[in-house]
């Protein structure tokens, strides 16, 4: 029992959660919306999402940092979400767990980052 | 009473001839205004003395009557037999070890109170002469809510955290701890904030909300477990720079 009364880290995980759950529920469902009916369905032209128009989107340092918090906070949410759901059904992962999950997020943010910064201004 | 019977079926367990906890049905003769916990009277009284169960005000104040009823955490003296069609079970608190059919073994959730510091902690210490510690109405409704607790149990019977991890400081003693941090008249935030951020404090609750659902006295536990994670974000990260402000009320 003592050594459970040491300070938890799980604020730094929980505010990364948090502001990727804020996003998600901002524009999530936007953007399942544009990619998975709008522009399919014909709802929207085409164009909007063919790659010289991404890519110019993306070429902008606003919208690059857009992507990229999108992009890396969707990440911070969806692993710390996961492990919490492996801890409700019984799978209490320990360290390793936690390294592999919460390092699958970073190497997405670092990913992320990378292919930003490949795409030049 | 109007003639009819209904059944309900209790979960024994008697540790002296029981290995396991067994299914036993009585039938209960009811009216429109028989609880739960009359008709466990009625089978201790009239068909069977063994029958273990805790109880005292018959009214929802003392605590002491919370059960699995029709598999969800009740007051048995605020659940009604009118409510149930035919039959209805009732078992122990769930994540309480049993100590004999109804009856749960508290210490764990009584020395979670105890942690928690549940007492005012004087802001600044005043002599006899100086009168009593003053409270407006204001500061009184911030924290009223959640002094409405019973310490019945049910929310930790509730809690599927507390069912992992029966170290979880768990909601009734978060809703208690905030209380007392919310009260005007109080200092010892800064000692309780330990328990928040430990651990077992705050960060095993994966805001699920059916704590505050099945709370007889509407005291919101999910609200306090909830703030006090946004305190102990802030309290990580700025608790070099300065003590938290007092926030977070809900009446
Ligand atoms: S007997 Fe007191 S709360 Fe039910």
């Amino acid at each position: 029992m003592s050594d459970q009364l040491k300070r938890s880290n799980e604020p730094v995980f929980w505010l990364l959660f948090g502001a990727g759950g804020m996003l998600a529920a901002l524009i999530g469902a936007a953007l399942v919306f544009v990619l998975v009916f709008a522009v399919p369905l014909g709802l929207m032209p085409e164009a909007a999402l063919s790659y010289g128009a991404a890519r110019a989107f993306a070429q902008h340092w606003l919208a690059k940092a857009f992507l990229f918090v999108v992009v890396s906070l969707f990440f911070w949410h969806a692993v710390h979400r996961i492990f919490h759901s492996l801890h409700d059904i019984g799978v209490h992962a320990g360290r390793g767990a936690r390294v592999l999950v919460y390092g699958s997020a970073l190497a997405g943010t670092v990913a992320a980052a990378f292919a930003l910064a490949l795409i030049g201004g | 009473m109007t003639g009819q019977t209904k059944t309900v079926a209790v979960l024994r367990y008697r540790p002296e001839q029981d290995e396991a906890p067994v299914w036993q049905e009585y039938q209960v003769p009811y009216g429109d205004d028989t609880s739960v916990l009359a008709a466990l009277n009625y089978i201790k009284d009239e068909l069977d003395g063994t029958l273990s169960f805790r109880w005292s005000c018959r009214q929802a104040i003392c605590g002491s009557c919370g059960m699995m009823i029709g598999g969800k955490p009740q007051l048995a003296c605020k659940a009604f037999l009118r409510d149930y069609p035919e039959r209805v079970t009732v078992e122990a608190l769930a994540h309480f070890p049993i100590e004999r059919d109804l009856v749960v073994v508290m210490d764990g959730f009584i020395d979670k109170l105890q942690k928690v510091k549940p007492y005012l902690i004087p802001r600044e210490m005043r002599a006899l002469e100086d009168g009593e510690y003053l409270q407006t109405p204001e500061e009184m409704d911030l924290y009223a809510q959640f002094a409405g607790c019973i310490n019945c149990g049910l929310c930790y019977a509730a809690c599927p955290q507390v069912g992992l991890n029966p170290d979880f400081l768990g909601p009734g003693a978060i809703a208690l701890l905030h209380r007392y941090n919310l009260d005007s008249r109080d200092g010892g935030q800064a000692e309780r904030m330990e328990m928040i951020n430990a651990e077992l404090g705050v960060f095993n609750c994966t805001a699920v909300g059916y704590c505050s659902e099945v709370c007889p006295k509407m005291v919101d536990p999910a609200n306090a477990v909830n703030v006090n994670k946004m305190n102990s974000a802030r309290d990580y990260f700025f608790r070099f720079l300065r003590p938290a402000p007092k926030q977070g009320g809900c009446r």
